[in-house]
């Protein structure tokens, strides 16, 4: 029998999961998963909860109704990981042994990095919409402001969806038309990017869009520090921004198990082959979704998109077959603008997001790079596509390899 | 991609600016592209920083992020802030000959 250990059942380790449940010979392979916490959250749907789109409920389920016999869940911290010994060791004390190893234990926020940040006014006038209790507490703070200076601000990248930050401004401008106090609220971005988004052509269009709606880009701003009392963010170049209510992407890190066990790099990712997701130190042990330092957007599609080609990978590879550099950096988001409206972007490694239809080249329905009503339905529905199918491990009707097709050059 | 003549030797650079091929690279030149980025005189603290640049990408391929330089060399980023003001990553990648370093996506 031979033993697979997945650290992490979030979008990436449950995916994996379920996929190898349909594909593996289980009297084979014993798969077991790692995870401290019992509820599966949908994490894009953190991002609606600050403007009352959707509630606790809609974005959390229990992990158990995503993973079952003959797959093993075992609801626990990881401790360290051996990678010699190819051991894993528990919090709870446990020790599992492995042939195989898949880190999915993804990236979290870090606000207490940021001097100022996580003190006595976090949660109050300092927030961010990172987890599923830190959006809530938004949601209430927002529901009784007044108005003032908003300012929202990225620590540094990379960052867990790189347009989130992006996507919660334009929602927050349309939420203060909807109650009447637009006109009462500045916006204010400040981001350690030298314009709106990473790419150019993106950032482009996406800057010209934010001008539109009146919100104001402060960027190349690398925050040093937060005044809370003052009630003001310090870049180091000593540039200030005084704010009423900051909404801050706190620094991200991967888990700090993956630093006590000496695999991780400066921000606790996994080294690996960008176009195989191996480590590089370890041969048998494969990092998908946010925790490798894989230059490719650290987002659910990303990581659906290289489990979708991972899977027959590594069963290739575990017969003895060399890998296929099989992975492109395929990423694709939908980003809300507000309104009732959202854009799309599609990209990899190599071809940065344009203008265009998805995913049938002329036709769409979705459009790249462009606002459209049937983009904000589309990723309302994607929230059932996720719980439904993709968790699953079913095929989603979308190519895992990105195509020039539908795209124009600009 | 554009040929440039910088203290006296042609290399080819991109639109911005950054060299193509880091091989092209010399002392004499990282000193002149430093004046173009308004450093006008460059200090064994500011070579500490473009040495370890160079062998950081060296090994890796490609350009140190801000936080591997004050990882990889005990350099805060206030005092990196003041030795390559505003962008500090970007500004010692271009000065050590080196490509920008990559946008994180």
């Amino acid at each position: 029998m031979k033993k697979l250990v997945i650290l992490g059942a979030g979008t990436a380790g449950t995916i994996v999961a379920n996929r190898f449940k349909r594909v593996m010979d289980l009297d084979e392979w014993q798969i077991t998963l790692v995870d401290p916490d019992p509820i599966h959250y949908y994490q894009p749907g953190f991002l609606f909860i600050p403007f009352g789109m959707y509630t606790r409920k809609d974005v959390i389920k229990p992990k158990r109704d995503y993973i079952s016999a003959p797959l093993t869940l075992i609801q626990s911290a990881v401790e360290e990981v051996d990678p010699v010994q190819r051991l894993v060791r528990l919090a709870n004390k446990q020790s599992l042994s492995y042939d195989y190893l898949i880190i999915a234990t993804g990236t979290d926020i870090h606000p207490e990095e940021t001097p100022g940040m996580a003190e006595h006014e976090w949660g109050k006038s300092i927030h961010s919409f990172y987890t599923l209790d830190t959006s809530l507490k938004l949601n209430q703070m927002l529901h009784n402001w007044e108005g003032g200076r908003l300012v929202v601000n990225v620590v540094e990248n990379p960052i867990k969806c790189p347009v989130a930050p992006l996507e919660f401004i334009m929602l927050a401008d349309w939420h203060f038309h909807k109650h009447g106090k637009r006109d009462r609220v500045e916006i204010i971005y400040a981001t350690p990017l030298p314009g709106a988004f990473t790419k150019p052509v993106a950032s482009r269009l996406l800057g010209e869009l934010l001008e539109r709606k009146n919100i104001q880009v402060e960027a190349d701003f690398m925050i040093e520090r937060v005044e809370p009392d003052a009630k003001k963010i310090v870049s180091y170049d000593e540039r200030e921004i005084e704010y009423d209510l900051l909404v801050t992407v706190p620094l991200n890190k991967g888990a700090e198990f993956v630093a006590r066990s000496g695999l991780g790099n400066e921000l606790n990712y996994v080294p690996v082959d960008q176009y195989t997701l191996r480590s590089k130190a370890y041969d048998n042990i494969f990092v998908l979704g946010d925790a490798s330092d894989a230059p490719a957007s650290k987002a659910g599609a990303t990581a659906h998109f290289a489990i979708d080609l991972f899977t027959e990978n590594f069963l290739r590879y575990v017969e003895g077959h060399e890998l296929k550099p099989y992975f492109d950096g395929h990423a694709n988001c939908f980003i809300e603008t507000g309104f009732g409206k959202g854009l799309m972007i599609d990209f990899n490694y190599e071809q940065e997001p344009l203008p265009g239809r998805y995913p049938l080249p002329g036709i769409g329905p979705l459009t790249l790079l462009e606002e459209s009503e049937f983009n904000h339905w589309g990723k309302l529905m994607f929230r059932w596509m996720y719980w439904h199918l993709l968790l699953k491990g079913m095929e989603v009707p979308l190519p895992s390899e990105m195509s020039m097709s539908g795209k124009r050059l600009v | 991609m554009v040929a440039k003549t910088i203290a006296g030797k042609t290399v080819e650079v991109n639109e911005e600016g950054f060299m193509i091929n880091p091989n092209e690279w010399t002392e004499e030149i990282a000193v002149e592209i430093a004046k173009e980025e308004g450093i006008p005189e460059l200090t064994a603290e500011h070579w500490k920083i473009i040495n370890f640049c160079r062998q950081s990408a060296g090994a890796s391929g490609k350009a140190p992020t801000l936080r591997q330089i004050t990882v990889g060399t005990g350099v805060s980023t206030k005092e990196l802030f003041a030795l390559f003001p505003k962008g500090p990553a970007k500004k010692v990648a271009r000065i050590a000959g080196l490509g920008k370093p990559e946008g994180c996506v």
